[in-house]
């Protein structure tokens, strides 16, 4: 079954073309990374199918719905953002987070435990939140986001700021999630070494749809990991000549 | 001698419109300053005296018009916000300024300017019968819509984008806490006037903050510490003869300050516990 099929998606932001024409589509079950250079249009990428920007040209189906003409679909997919660090004075605990992910019925205590049990972060869960360290912040995040069991998850750059150890707990929670919650993650990186090495698939995005297929025929293609560096690069430059530039 | 005082009809009136206002802009509070808009209370308090002055010209119930300018000025400073990108703090600047200005034009033109002590500083003890029912009116619409609504407000303060995710109307519910925000100022302006209206919003909010575990528990304590210092306020500042606004303000930071210091020197006192165990 396809969880997400996205058929000529093109997005444009003050007459520059962010999303140009991008087709690609995602099995239930998989975990996709998604990688790219700095501003290749990942976030706009995954505004859309979050339904955060309208505005775009083509459509995006998940589990066969147009979003634009259906938002109900929406409502099975869990999200996280790229780390904001949350204020160390935000009074809200732990568990109180977890619950604002239940967003209709009744609160369940024991869904909020299963889903902190799953993170391993059920000890902590009468700590506040903003006190925590950045690696445990974001596991309470994906707590809340899968505590409504939702069949698909969306991350974006979630691992970007944290801590080595921190970061490799939270490719484990990851794959866990993925085998044995069997939860459709599509999860945008910048560590390609990461993606390697827990990813089913990959997509490689630089406003247009630079690679999709298996992970390994992507990192095993020197070509493609040479086009992919050289991509970066420019990126990495034009973002550098914009910041003298702006000087 | 308190009972005494407690029969008094004017002190009943103060100490039940005190409470009810305490209540609710501890609670409205708590999301503006985790917000990090604390000084919206206070810009939305100069446009209500601007409401209230037209309500006084135009012989209207004031604290009417002080509402509907109140909303009006927050509705018109959302919307120019998200559209126009203005800085929030200019906004703010824009909004208490202009209020301010047309208040003091109204006041003067109108001849009611020895009325605005009362509007600048509160005057709590002089509150009607009409005044106490509508606060208590006002401040429990806004208490019944908070309860109803709070896990989607805290949603939305804790962060906008993943509630826009989850479903959550963000515009509506941005636009209605305001609305919210707005009738709580007016109603605490009977309290301590539009110049302490803030500090009445934040001080006990920041106490509450250094105190609480849970966002539930923060708030049921900055509730607490409101209603001490407005009801101490309001005894002190009739025992002694003092201005009750400032009286009740000194008092919640005062209970800021031991708050502050206690827990410095919980603080020093487990670091000092450290070094010994560590020689």
């Amino acid at each position: 079954m396809q969880v997400i099929e996205i058929d000529k998606l093109s997005y444009t932001y003050s007459g520059n073309l962010v999303l140009d024409n991008i087709s690609f589509s995602i099995s239930e079950g998989d975990l996709l990374g998604m990688i790219g250079p700095n501003g290749a249009g990942k976030t706009t990428l995954f505004s859309c199918m979050l339904g955060l920007l309208g505005g775009y040209s083509g459509t995006i189906k998940i589990f066969g719905q147009d979003i634009k003409k259906d938002a109900k679909a929406l409502k099975s997919i869990g999200y996280i953002p790229q780390r904001k660090s949350i204020e160390q004075n935000f009074p809200a605990t732990v568990e109180e987070i977890v619950s604002l992910g239940i967003t209709s019925g009744k609160i369940s205590k024991d869904k909020i435990n299963t889903a902190l049990d799953t993170v391993g972060l059920l000890e902590q869960k009468d700590r506040r939140v903003g006190e925590m360290s950045g690696g445990q912040q974001q596991r309470v995040l994906i707590s809340k986001a899968i505590v409504n069991d939702p069949k698909l998850l969306i991350l974006d750059e979630p691992a970007t700021g944290i801590d080595l150890e921190s970061q490799n707990k939270f490719y484990a929670l990851l794959k866990k999630l993925n085998q044995e919650k069997k939860i459709t993650i599509i999860w945008a990186s910048h560590d390609l070494d990461a993606v390697n090495r827990i990813a089913s698939s990959v997509a490689c995005i630089n406003r247009s749809m630079f690679f999709h297929g298996k992970t390994h025929e992507f990192f095993e293609n020197p070509d493609l990991l040479r086009a992919y560096s050289e991509s970066s690069m420019q990126a990495h430059m034009h973002m550098h000549d914009h910041d003298h530039g702006a000087m | 001698m308190v009972l005494e005082v407690l029969e008094l009809g004017f002190m009943q009136r103060a100490l039940i419109a005190g409470v009810a206002i305490a209540i609710t802009t501890s609670v409205i509070g708590l999301f503006l300053v985790l917000r990090r808009n604390s000084l919206f209370g206070d810009a939305l308090s100069h446009v209500a005296f601007g409401g209230i002055a037209v309500g006084l010209v135009a012989n209207v119930y004031p604290l009417w018009t002080g509402i509907a300018f109140s909303v009006l000025g927050a509705l018109g400073i959302t919307k120019l916000r998200r559209s126009a990108k203005i800085p929030a703090d200019a906004t703010v600047a824009v909004l208490l300024a202009s209020g301010l200005a047309l208040g003091l034009l109204l006041f003067s033109l109108s001849g009611q300017l020895f009325n605005i002590y009362s509007y600048l500083f509160g005057s709590i003890l002089v509150v009607s019968m009409e005044d106490t029912l509508a606060i208590l009116a006002m401040a429990g619409a806004i208490l019944a819509i908070v309860i109803l609504l709070y896990r989607q407000l805290l949603y939305v303060t804790f962060d906008e984008e993943q509630a826009k995710v989850s479903g959550l109307p963000i515009s509506k519910l941005n636009y209605l806490f305001v609305v919210l925000a707005s009738v709580a100022v007016i109603v605490s302006m009977r309290l301590v006037g539009i110049l302490l209206v803030s500090a009445l919003i934040v001080i006990p909010n920041i106490t509450a903050l250094l105190l609480g575990k849970g966002f539930k528990k923060t708030a049921l304590i900055s509730v607490g510490i409101s209603i001490f210092s407005v009801v101490t306020g309001i005894a002190v500042s009739y025992a002694a003869n003092l201005p009750p606004a400032a009286t009740i303000v000194i008092v919640s930071i005062v209970m800021l300050l031991a708050t502050l210091a206690a827990k410095y020197s919980s603080k020093r006192q487990m670091e000092e516990k450290l070094e010994v165990a560590r020689s």
